[in-house]
């Protein structure tokens, strides 16, 4: 299958939502609109793409730039053997987006990491908790403005 | 016969050749109970390995045939803390799960002993970040501490060595209790 052919594809099924495209390491890398999120990957996973793999999905923290958030999401189609990397944007006051649930089921816990360790919204998770830290943790440690060495612990310590 | 106290007086050789010849001669020993508790207990150390991370992989070459734990008198492993004399934490402790690592040590009945095994429960280790417990002894009372990421094999068991000595050394309390 044609690599190329993938962003043409997309340009012409989303022309308003294709923000850039970009490759790396022989990997294509789309930036999209968010509100057209669902509807990308739809189509990607979809039978001619087939891009039925939902690889991993996490957010980058540029902490000083408009807008702050990255989304990423990596796809990988079984069949074709491709790689695609989508991403979106998103700022700090408006810092929702999509869930990725209704169409992959492994998204559950990966969007419920990245709304713990970021404090992404994901709008229709079924069930969007903390996955690593506890009940009373306050703040999302991997943003860059989390203090360095600031713990909380769960119990009282000794010394 | 070494010394007025007999062969209980804390250190580690028992010279058993010499001590048996004596008695075969129809010799007696003296010990204070003292040492005798410290002997005892310093050669029947049963285990609990709390394992949370890598230093794991060294813990089992210790604990089986290669090192062999059982050489010294503390082979048996215990897979619950109520049995166990000594706790060895083994790996990174975070602060999600302190509160279990301290309910372990609360379980084990007296006396008990505790080691920090490998740097992570020394310190925390590298991981000076949000979610580790920098050193097990902010949570627990820590006898020995093991540095090394992991520790060799030979520093551990030198280190449980130091650890029997330091429980034949210490004062304990017949009643099953560790003297403060």
């Amino acid at each position: 299958m044609e690599k190329k052919k993938i962003i043409e594809d997309l340009q012409q099924k989303f022309p308003d939502s294709m923000l850039s495209a970009t490759e790396q390491f022989g990997d294509d890398i789309v930036l999209i609109r968010k509100e057209a999120l669902l509807d990308i990957i739809d189509f990607l996973k979809g039978d001619h793409y087939a891009f039925t793999m939902l690889l991993d999905l996490t957010c980058v923290d540029y902490l000083g730039e408009a807008e702050r958030y990255e989304m990423v999401y990596h796809l990988f189609s079984l069949a074709n053997k491709i790689r695609l990397r989508l991403k979106v944007r998103l700022t700090e006051r408006n810092l929702r987006i999509d869930s990725l649930t209704p169409i992959f089921k492994n998204a559950n816990w990966l969007e419920r990491e990245a709304f713990d360790m970021f404090g992404v919204s994901f709008v229709g998770h079924p069930y969007l908790r903390r996955l690593f830290m506890y009940e009373g943790f306050e703040g999302h440690p991997l943003r860059k403005d989390y203090p360095l060495r600031k713990q909380q612990p769960k119990i009282p310590l000794r010394n | 016969m070494r010394g007025k106290k007999g062969p209980f007086n804390g250190s580690v050789d028992c010279s058993t050749e010499k001590m048996s010849k004596d008695i075969r001669k129809g010799g007696f020993i003296t010990t204070t109970f003292n040492s005798l508790l410290g002997w005892g207990r310093k050669f029947s150390l049963f285990q609990y390995p709390f394992i949370t991370a890598c230093c794991g992989m060294e813990y089992m070459s210790v604990a089986c045939a290669h090192y062999d734990l059982d050489r010294f008198g503390m082979g048996w492993t215990r897979f619950t803390p109520r049995q166990a004399d000594m706790l060895l934490v083994v790996g990174t402790i975070t602060h999600k799960e302190a509160p279990v690592l301290r309910t372990v040590y609360e379980q084990m009945t007296e006396p008990k002993w505790v080691v920090a095994f490998g740097a992570c429960a020394v310190s925390g280790g590298i991981y000076d970040n949000y979610a580790v417990v920098q050193g097990i002894d902010r949570i627990i009372p820590v006898d020995v501490y093991i540095p090394g990421c992991p520790p060799r094999p030979e520093t551990i068991l030198n280190a449980l060595i130091k650890l029997q000595e330091k429980i034949q050394k210490e004062g304990h309390d017949w009643k099953w209790k560790r003297k403060k």
